[in-house]
């Protein structure tokens, strides 16, 4: 009995001292991160509440200014009050060309995630190296290449031209379709990725079982393969939408300052707008959506995963 | 055999209608725009669309152009600073919570070194930019400093992630084995985890580098003026009518890429078993 215990007791000793280790070893790491990421959002969230300094920067003031003018907007001269306009429409913007994107990276994505994961095991990695290496090619210069297709003496305009198809060049550059095309091209191997990871353990005697039962390829499709790569398509689509949510140099550079999505509105309140409350006010509401989508992400595929067991 | 060619074609379990069509279209459209970029950084004349014969003349230019050779140096001395300290730190951190029983705060510690890929990097941006206002108004201190801290922070997921994976793939059984040869623990460390360890490291390493070569938001907002890197620097340029030097920028740039993510892959399958 005696022993027994004693037993017991140097094993709890022996995982108290691996458990000191481990908090040892992680706390540089976790020291950085603080000071260079996880730190300073407290500094965004404290600076919400704050008054704008008249040169930028912050006048140490308690104040919810901020937070009311990311939705509404008070007029300089009488004071009257109406929704800011401005501020909404980048929002809306924002959702819906994340929702787009998320919608065509998938159209696009499931197809090829599906032809890559058929092919004989030793091409596969190939075609998988090539959805890798665009996706490490830097995000700048994808965008870049995508202005120079789609801009009014790219590629796309000259083509039809010379071809007789259009008279003038189309106005491409600068909409929310360029914004939207660009991104779609430089998340597009985020959703691949994750609808290959699942549809590579694809059972196919489940597809088998199906077709003997005399179902269609489509049914086969909806009811069986879609159903199984589900976890896929949620990772695919939370990974294109997050990135697209947040982003900043695709809009910048194909919207070129007439077409804002949230990340660009945030830039300006810290750059020429001067109003630094209202810009952290902006990037708190940003992460906020941002926590929300990967939380509904975390309960589905926990929900995902408990249902199977 | 012969009876089979005879017949109509096999049915296929795995064919879906339409699904090759699109997928080799999307491989087009991927490498399509990158692979225009890399022809027409080699054209003699000064538009993109018009092809005027082949010249490396823009490779020559950006050579000589001195905003270029700065901003190449600065990006590639802070990537190989930011990739030696995350992977460093990394790499403790993932011995520390690797092969290990779940102890109060582990998923704290995850989620922590996890952060940088959640949090949109404006955020992150515009956060370091407070931060770092801050700092200098107290105390004065400039120079590349916060450039390398903010790089190394968000290096770090990227650089933990196949260490970790390493780690969890390892035997323990030869480290067992050679502290009952009574190796001291630093012995076993140096001797047999390191050297099995290694491939995961070179590997988080080589990630941390690309993400830190490739970095726009953070270093944008981070920079002080003087401080450009090749991405900011182009950033900058894309503002004004662009000269066919950045496409040959670049094109250096999408080959140092895809030299460095070929290696991964070459050191994954080499040693990743």
């Amino acid at each position: 009995m005696e022993n027994t215990a004693a037993v017991s007791n140097l094993v709890e000793d022996a995982q108290r001292e691996r458990t000191r280790k481990s908090w040892l070893l992680s706390t540089p790491a976790l020291l950085v991160l603080a000071f260079a990421a996880s730190g300073p959002l407290l500094i965004v969230l404290v600076y919400s509440f704050l008054s704008s300094g008249e040169y930028g920067g912050v006048v140490w003031k308690f104040s919810t200014d901020a937070w009311f003018n990311v939705v509404f907007h008070r007029d300089i001269f009488d004071g009257t009050m109406a929704l800011a306009d401005a501020h909404l429409i980048i929002l809306w913007r924002s959702i819906k060309l994340s929702f787009f994107t998320t919608a065509t990276t998938l159209i696009i994505g499931f197809p090829t995630a599906y032809f890559i994961a058929t092919r004989p095991r030793k091409t596969r990695n190939i075609w998988l190296l090539l959805i890798t290496i665009p996706f490490w090619t830097n995000l700048l210069i994808r965008t870049f290449a995508i202005l120079e297709v789609i801009r009014n003496e790219g590629l796309i305009n000259i083509g039809l031209q010379r071809f007789g198809v259009i008279d003038g060049p189309i106005q491409m550059l600068y909409t929310d379709f360029a914004i939207m095309v660009g991104m779609t091209y430089v998340y597009l191997p985020l959703m691949v990725l994750p609808l290959y990871a699942s549809m590579e353990r694809l059972d196919f005697n489940l597809v088998e079982a199906a077709y003997d039962l005399y179902a269609s390829r489509n049914k086969v499709l909806h009811r069986v393969i879609i159903p199984l790569v589900k976890p896929g398509i949620i990772s695919g689509s939370i990974l294109v939408f997050i990135p697209s949510l947040g982003a900043f140099v695709t809009p910048r550079v194909l919207g070129g300052g007439k077409k804002m999505m949230l990340g660009n509105l945030i830039e300006l309140q810290f750059g020429a707008g001067r109003n630094w409350p209202l810009g952290a006010a902006l990037s708190i509401t940003l992460l906020g959506i941002v926590m929300i989508a990967l939380l509904i992400y975390v309960r589905t595929t926990q929900s995902n995963s408990g249902s199977r067991l | 055999m012969i009876a089979t060619t005879n017949m109509q074609k096999p049915f296929s379990l795995k064919k879906q209608p339409g699904f090759g069509i699109i997928a080799i279209l999307c491989f087009v459209m991927l490498y399509a725009p990158i692979a225009t970029l890399v022809i027409y950084s080699f054209n003699a004349g000064r538009y993109i669309s018009i092809w005027e014969g082949f010249s490396l003349q823009w490779y020559v230019s950006a050579w000589h152009n001195e905003a270029v050779q700065d901003a190449a140096v600065r990006s590639l001395v802070l990537a190989l600073q930011a990739s030696i300290y995350s992977t460093i730190l990394a790499t403790m951190a993932a011995l520390g919570t690797t092969r290990t029983r779940p102890f109060p705060g582990l998923t704290a510690i995850y989620v922590m070194i996890n952060q940088p890929l959640m949090v949109p990097e404006i955020v992150t941006a515009v956060a370091l930019l407070t931060l770092f206002a801050m700092i200098k108004a107290a105390t004065g201190i400039q120079g590349m400093i916060y450039l390398v801290s903010a790089h190394t922070a968000f290096c770090i997921p990227f650089a933990y992630l196949p260490i970790r994976a390493r780690l969890e793939g390892m035997n323990l059984m030869l480290e067992t084995a050679a502290a009952d040869l009574y190796a001291t623990p630093w012995k076993t460390f140096w001797r047999i985890t390191l050297p099995l360890l290694w491939p995961g490291i070179i590997a988080g390493a080589m990630l941390a580098f690309v993400i830190s070569l490739d970095d726009v938001v953070i270093t944008e907002f981070v920079k002080s003026s003087g401080q450009e890197t090749l991405p900011t620097y182009m950033l900058g340029q894309l503002r004004r009518v662009v000269s066919p030097e950045i496409n040959a920028i670049s094109t250096v740039l999408v080959g140092l890429s895809i030299s460095v993510v070929g290696l991964f892959f070459v050191v994954d399958k080499k040693f990743g078993k």
